[in-house]
């Protein structure tokens, strides 16, 4: 599987940070410790002074913080919150402890500035060098002035990009960075390590690959049940999505649109008000059990125990979960059907096709053929779903009281009870990361062996 | 004998016809009725949330009307307000990253391209939650995580990330000729011209898809908003609200208040879904051809 190939520069240029250190000139060699001086020197002051500003700013925040977080982040902190008795007012005063979060975060967050300053520096670099290089064989360059206007045409990715790339750093890296080291710390509820916490390693990892622990046991248990149910609801929804597509697009059925709206209407409602409303209807004393027992299918007083018994509430999660996914596969199975080329059908029946062989030589691999990448993207979505499990069972039932997790609970639920509710952060991050290794390898192998990717070349 | 086969394949027609429209209607029930028996609980006048009989005895209004007048336990008409701040403000922030990043990866070569898509797909993979913690810690030591800031840290949550969600809209202007782009280049025309000038106005069926699913998410999503609301009630999303009402202590008052309140949430949602429908189906497949 050639997943790493080789990176073929798509976009050569000669100047690079590379040749600026060994072919550029005094002052461009000098940029290396005075970024902008290059730019400076060749007539483009208000963009050396930029970078220069950028360099100063960098250096007083390390001088100021940053390296005062970087020097704690291989101790995380040893200063533990102390009572002091102060003699002087009669009372004890709280020395300020080391937070361990904190120092954390900060020492991530000061890494990440550090490597953006890095390309920073190299792209100061490069400007300086290119700065030289056209100013030596006399051509034009470009003024401040030219260099925004540019930000409009050829450089028009760096406006558009840069504000939500800012974002994406700032609230999805930065977070995520941290939570996989918070999975090498021992930052748990467990031991009272909640302020101050140390480096662990692989330990986290081997509690829960040890099937002898608690932890561990639940483990495989919750990520058999993902798989299984990652499986089952992709599947079913996707089959009876289709089926009913199928059945609404036929010829012969009459008010096509009426039955779309009826399917449609239910997800106009937000996911999980109607979750939250299935939820109270199949409580052992909600609408489902007293309609049946009005209709006089089940005894008076007893109730079927859709979520109280594990094989019950499993299967009901997956049902559930039929209704409320099969109007979205309708809506974009019915415009996949609808592009399916005519001429194909005609041609088939011409040949003397019937109903079945037209289907499976024809419907279902067209749109397997279109569908593979959302078939990918919902089975990562129901291993993650969270919502559903959340809002129906809430992990419920818990079979075996000494586990965290009940017999619905996903690996996302599992690790969301462990992180908010018992604050088991370490663990929460190490099965985090495990469901990352999960989809990656799933999505990866299946995507790259579907022929919607084979041919769909580059773009 | 030929006339007869015609008349049993026609006959043969009408009950297959006739069974797959009574499976739709039995199948329509299913999917209608969980939405019908909540409009009907929001007008039930009887309290609790168990009922022995499956239509409600009495109808009543008051649901709605102690909705928006008892606000001394749950200030619903704030927390509706609060959705609405925070709603609008994300989606136009969200609309025009998702907007910008799918143009630059649809239309344009240059480094980050490919690199940035990679890194797209492989932070799609992480189970969301997992950062949450994170993301409150960064907007508590960034002092955004107390008082009226609350709003902003949420309208930075939900739209934050938006720049991810580029891959309908890329699949979207993909769809738009080449040709047009070339044309206004010779024209004179500079990329952003041609972004705002020539992609935008072509391309509003993703336009519509756009803002109205980061329209909708504030009002759907409770986890986000009860991690970094924390105790903070003034600054509660409707979400969050209607999750309260099902709470041990506000069930047998609130339930069919709840009830109320889905409704309420629901109609412009699905208002919105009903307008959307057209654009989800031609965002989905690219509308401008050839």
């Amino acid at each position: 599987m050639a997943i790493i190939k080789k990176r073929v520069n798509e976009f050569p240029t000669p100047y690079t940070a590379t040749a600026a250190i060994s072919k550029g000139a005094v002052e461009t060699k000098l940029s290396m410790l005075v970024m902008g001086l290059g730019n400076i020197m060749h007539k483009q002051a208000v963009k050396g002074l930029l970078y220069l500003v950028i360099e100063a700013a960098y250096l007083i925040f390390m001088a100021v913080s940053g390296i005062h977080c970087l020097a704690m982040l291989p101790s995380l902190g040893t200063v533990e919150q102390e009572e002091v008795w102060n003699e002087a007012l009669q009372i004890y005063e709280y020395t300020q402890g080391d937070n361990s979060v904190l120092i954390l975060l900060y020492g991530v967050a000061t890494i990440l500035i550090t490597v953006l300053m890095f390309l920073f520096w190299r792209e100061a670099l490069r400007s300086a060098y290119k700065a030289e290089c056209l100013d030596r064989e006399g051509k034009h360059l470009n003024t401040f002035r030219e260099d925004l206007r540019s930000l409009l045409h050829e450089n028009v990715q760096k406006l558009l990009m840069t504000p939500s790339l800012v974002f994406i750093f700032g609230l999805t890296v930065l977070p995520l960075i941290f939570m996989i080291c918070m999975a090498f710390t021992n930052y748990s509820k467990m031991n009272e390590h909640l302020v101050l916490f140390d480096w662990v390693g692989l330990d986290n990892f081997k509690t829960l690959f040890d099937s002898g622990s608690i932890i561990g046991s639940t483990f495989w248990s919750v990520l058999a049940w993902t798989i299984i149910w990652a499986f089952f609801a992709t599947f079913s929804n996707y089959i009876f999505g289709m089926i009913l597509a199928i059945v609404i697009n036929r010829k012969d059925t009459k008010a096509k649109s009426f039955w779309r709206f009826c399917f449609v209407l239910s997800c106009a409602v937000p996911s999980f008000v109607s979750l939250l409303i299935m939820r109270t209807m199949l409580q052992p004393d909600g609408a489902v059990n007293v309609l049946l027992r009005n209709l006089g299918w089940i005894a008076g007083d007893s109730s079927l125990p859709f979520f109280t018994d594990p094989l019950w509430a499993r299967v009901t999660v997956i049902v559930i979960n039929v209704w409320v996914g099969v109007p979205y596969t309708l809506l974009q199975l019915t415009g996949v059907l609808q592009n399916i080329p005519g001429e194909l059908y005609e041609a088939a029946k011409v040949d003397g096709a019937n109903a079945v062989q037209t289907f499976f030589k024809i419907t279902l691999p067209y749109m397997v053929y279109i569908t593979t990448p959302y078939l990918i993207a919902t089975f990562t979505g129901n291993v993650n779903n969270f919502n559903i499990i959340y809002l129906l069972s809430g992990g419920d039932p818990v079979t075996d009281l000494a586990s965290t997790a009940g017999s619905t609970d996903l690996l996302v639920t599992w690790l969301y009870k462990l992180t908010i509710d018992k604050q088991y952060y370490n663990v929460g991050a190490v099965i985090g990361i495990l469901t990352f290794v999960v989809l990656a390898v799933v999505s990866l192998v299946t995507y790259r062996n579907s022929k919607s990717y084979k041919e769909e070349g580059g773009f | 004998m030929a006339g007869e086969k015609v008349k049993s394949a026609k006959q043969k027609r009408l009950v297959n016809n006739i069974i797959v429209h009574i499976v739709l209607a039995v199948l329509a029930v299913i999917w209608v009725f969980p939405i019908f028996w909540v409009v009907l609980t929001s007008f039930r006048a009887e309290k609790g949330s168990y009922v022995s009989t499956f239509f409600p005895q009495n109808y009543t209004l008051d649901n709605y009307i102690k909705l928006f007048t008892d606000t001394t336990l749950l200030n619903f008409p704030r927390m509706f307000a609060n959705t609405l701040i925070i709603a609008i403000c994300s989606c136009i922030l969200s609309t025009f990253y998702v907007l910008a990043v799918s143009y630059c990866l649809s239309r344009l070569k240059f480094k980050l391209r490919k690199p940035y898509m990679n890194m797209a797909m492989i932070l799609g993979l992480f189970p969301g939650f997992m950062s949450m913690v994170a993301v409150y810690f960064i907007l508590k030591a960034l002092g955004l995580s107390e008082g009226g800031l609350i709003r902003l840290a949420l309208i930075l949550c939900y739209s934050g990330g938006a720049g991810l969600g580029f891959q309908i809209a890329k699949g979207f202007f993909d769809t738009i000729p080449l040709a047009i782009d070339e044309a206004a280049l010779i024209d004179g025309c500079t990329r952003w011209q041609i972004f705002w000038k020539i992609t935008l106005p072509l391309s509003k069926p993703v336009i519509v898809y756009t803002v109205l699913t980061s329209f909708i998410g504030p009002w759907v999503d409770f986890i986000f908003a009860k991690v970094i609301c924390r105790a903070n009630a003034n600054y509660y999303t409707v979400a969050i609200g209607l999750w309260r009402m099902l709470e041990k202590e506000y069930i047998d008052n609130w339930y069919t208040c709840f009830a109320a309140g889905a409704v309420l949430i629901s109609i412009p949602i699905a208002a919105l879904f009903m307008f959307l429908q057209r654009y989800y189906v031609d965002g989905m497949s690219g509308a401008v051809k050839g």
